[in-house]
């Protein structure tokens, strides 16, 4: 499975290798092996993502990944690129490990001591595992916002300046003042707080932390944000607010975002990624992947036949 | 009977009510066709039948050993002739020693007056029927309620919920034993401390700045008038606290950090139980430990670099006190850490946050209360100890903020002053109620604020 593959050329751009006449649906039985639990007999899984999951001139872009949580292997072999200001939803059943892949994304899997993750990860062209990489500088270009609202036990303005703080992106009291301001701006939650900036955010809604938590992410100009299923802990209204941002957040930053909810993928994203398993099963343009996805698993979970 | 054989038959009694009532509530369910027909079972009724044995004959037999003495005194004491009756409470105390001893046979009839010895002899008759009475009516009752009982068994009768009712009552019984004891020892110490506050001022106890509780025993002895001014103990009490805590608060914090936050589990496992052991240890060998070892090498420290050291110094019980309640606050503070949610780590370390940067503004701050109740826990516990202040404190009320200095403590104070030989209701003996009071508030106090902050930080996370 960690066999090097010929997309796998650091010196050149990756995607250009790729075209579309390699995306066949070319598909093997791996019944054999029995570890894989079927959800139905004879599933077919394809020896390569089916759909277009390479882009020109990506944001981001990863090869051969392959996760494994101590002896358990979580990913298997996932080709993914992530187009520059673009708008991807994963989406695929429970367990089928969207947040660890996520998680590869900005190295948040090092804290998980029995993580381990191999593949090739491009920032721009920067390898993101280089060991002579800083991950706090990382991190500061592919924030993440997570499922659960996570404000931290502080006011919230100190919630949106505890990025800027640590990377020092303020000199003066004013700057941070307005990367504070225009950070909730952006997060569509300067009005409902402006008067009470000195609260703290966990006395907030759900949903306005949620949006807090988002405007403490880009309050550090990230290039990339990374959500996973941010809105399954918010009602409905609350969601609607933060779909409607992440359309207008896709116009300055490129955007991952892992739900289980279909519809949402299919109201926000540019373009889906299916994982089954660990495999990454589809990746095509959302419109297509709703209507007329390319594998028969894509299209009995949109239809609903997998939770 | 003596009261053990009465107990000892009330068990056999019960005992065979218990099998009797098994057996009828088996013969009730066989006409109806098995026991399955009958609302509890069998165990249940058989048990509410010996309940309706037991508790009753119990509850006279707590009764009667309450009342029966003075009923017997009483009437011992109104057959008496009415010229030798005693006329204040110190003569009817003499008085009825002397016929008890007589009765007993502790004092010899002829030596005393004729009418003491017939009340002897009457005390003696009305004892035996006592207790022949007492036997007839406690075995009566248990017989009867045992047969109350065992007649009683139907298959309608909601044995089981009944049961339930009495042991709850048991229970909530046994729980108000406990409150009861506290509430009792709070009061004592407070009208004794009120006794206390008759003799000495409030103002002087509480504002004085001299400590010298030595108050003539007898009217020709020579000695000082006693000064009651408790300043001394309570400044030299926060001085050992307060070094105690300087120790305490920084080490066990960043061992829980370090716990939490960085050691292998393999370690923390290993780690944790260790630190706890620390609380573990008997206070009198930290007591020895600072006493004869810690305050000596301060000494000689001190001497070594030309300071005068005290031989019981302050510093030296506060460092050991110190090392005692680091596991109060390690312990606690390690439980609120690793108690703040991992996303809180994940959402500052996503941000570029490193790990000290992330426990330094994030997880503290979280942990805080929690941290700050550990400390508070600790700080009443510095406060409260005496094994290791008895040892290794000194004994003169000297007001000083030098740790070098000897100091003495509330807990020391209540010590001595109730070591030995006491006079009840002495100034002296008085104090230490005073003293106990004061620490018990405290005490009490930083408890309440502790546990409250505590619980504030656990409804925060939940
Ligand atoms: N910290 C972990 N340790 C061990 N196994 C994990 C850990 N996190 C996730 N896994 C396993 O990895 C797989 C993928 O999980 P995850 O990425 O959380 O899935 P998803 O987000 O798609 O629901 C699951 O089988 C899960 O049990
Ligand atoms: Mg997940």
């Amino acid at each position: 499975m960690e066999t090097a593959s010929s997309i796998n050329d650091t010196s050149e751009a990756p995607s250009q290798k790729k075209t579309a006449s390699d995306n066949t649906n070319s598909t093997v039985k791996v019944n054999a092996t029995g570890s894989v639990p079927m959800n139905e007999t004879n599933i077919e899984y394809p020896d390569k993502t089916v759909g277009f999951p390479l882009v020109d001139d990506p944001k981001m872009s990863m090869r051969d990944v392959n996760v494994f949580y101590g002896d358990k292997q979580a990913i298997f072999d996932v080709n993914l690129d992530v187009g520059k200001n673009e708008v991807i939803a994963l989406i695929g059943p429970s367990g089928c490990g969207k947040s660890t892949f996520l998680r590869s994304l900005n190295r948040m899997n090092d804290t998980i001591d029995t993580c381990r993750v191999n593949g090739e990860f491009h920032l721009e062209g920067d390898n993101i595992y280089d060991p002579r990489l800083d991950v706090v500088e990382l991190r500061a270009r592919v924030g993440m916002v997570f499922q659960k609202p996570n404000p931290f036990p502080k006011s919230i303005y100190d919630n949106v300046a505890y990025g800027p703080r640590l990377h020092g992106l303020a000199n003066k009291r004013y700057e941070l003042d307005q990367i504070v301001e225009s950070s909730l701006r952006k997060a569509g939650l300067w009005d409902e707080v402006k008067d009470r900036l000195h609260q703290p955010g966990t006395g907030l809604s759900g949903g306005q932390q949620q949006r807090l938590c988002i405007a403490r992410t880009i309050a550090v100009s990230p290039e990339v944000v990374l959500m996973d299923e941010p809105c399954s802990a918010l009602d409905p209204i609350a969601t609607a607010k933060i779909e409607q941002l992440i359309d207008e957040l896709s116009s300055q930053y490129t955007i991952a975002i892992v739900t289980h909810s279909m519809q949402q993928a299919a109201r926000v994203s540019h373009r889906t990624a299916y994982f089954h398993l660990g495999r990454l099963i589809e990746v095509n343009d959302t419109r297509k992947v709703f209507t007329a996805p390319d594998h028969r698993l894509t299209e009995a979970y949109i239809t609903g036949r997998f939770g | 009977m003596q009261t053990g054989n009465l107990l000892l038959l009330l068990i056999a009694i019960g005992a065979a009510v218990w099998y009797l009532g098994y057996r009828r509530s088996h013969a009730v369910a066989a006409p109806l066709g098995g026991i399955r027909h009958l609302h509890s079972l069998p165990s249940y009724y058989a048990m509410l039948a010996m309940i309706w044995c037991v508790l009753p004959a119990l509850a006279l037999l707590g009764m009667w050993l309450i009342i029966d003495d003075s009923i017997i005194r009483n009437s011992v004491i109104s057959a008496l002739p009415v010229a030798a009756l005693p006329t204040d409470e110190v003569g009817y105390n003499l008085l009825m020693n002397k016929i008890q001893n007589v009765a007993s046979g502790a004092l010899a009839e002829d030596a005393v007056q004729p009418y003491v010895a017939i009340a002897a002899e009457h005390l003696n008759s009305l004892r035996r029927s006592n207790t022949q009475l007492l036997t007839l009516f406690f075995v009566c009752l248990s017989v009867l309620g045992g047969v109350w009982g065992w007649s009683r068994i139907q298959p309608q009768l909601r044995a089981r919920q009944r049961v339930e009712k009495v042991i709850q009552f048991l229970l909530m019984l046994s729980a108000l034993v406990a409150i009861l004891t506290t509430v009792g020892i709070v009061f004592s110490v407070l009208f004794e401390s009120i006794r206390f506050f008759g003799k000495v001022s409030p103002a002087e106890f509480l504002f004085g700045l001299e400590w010298s509780p030595q108050t003539a025993l007898r009217a020709d002895q020579v000695a000082s008038s006693g000064a009651f001014g408790a300043v001394p103990l309570f400044a030299g009490t926060l001085l050992i606290s307060a070094i105690a805590l300087i120790i305490a608060v920084p080490v066990g914090l960043m061992s829980a950090i370090y716990l939490a936050e960085y050691a292998h589990p393999k370690f923390r496992a290993f780690a944790k139980p260790t630190l706890e052991i620390l609380a573990g240890v008997p206070t009198v060998v930290y007591g020895f430990f600072a006493a004869l070892t810690v305050a000596p090498f301060i000494r000689e420290l001190g001497d070594s670099i030309g300071l005068s050291v005290a031989s019981e110094s302050a510093l030296a019980a506060g460092l050991v006190m110190g090392v005692m309640i680091i596991p109060f606050v390690s312990s606690l503070s390690d439980d609120v850490i690793t108690a703040v949610p991992n996303a809180m780590r994940d959402g500052s370390l996503a941000l570029g946050a490193t790990k000290s940067e992330t426990i330094k503004q994030v997880i503290i701050p979280a942990a805080l209360p929690g941290i700050m109740g550990g400390v508070l826990l600790a700080a009443s516990r510095a406060i409260g100890e005496t094994m290791i202040v008895v040892m290794a404190a000194g004994l003169a009320a000297n007001l000083t903020a030098n740790p070098l200095e000897a100091v003495t403590t509330i807990t020391v104070q209540i010590v001595t002053l109730l070591v030995g030989d006491q006079e009840f209701d002495s100034a002296k003996t008085l104090a230490a109620f005073a003293l106990g009071l004061m620490l018990f508030l405290t005490t009490l106090a930083l408890n309440i604020i502790a546990l409250r902050i505590v619980k504030k930080y656990r409804e925060q996370y939940e």
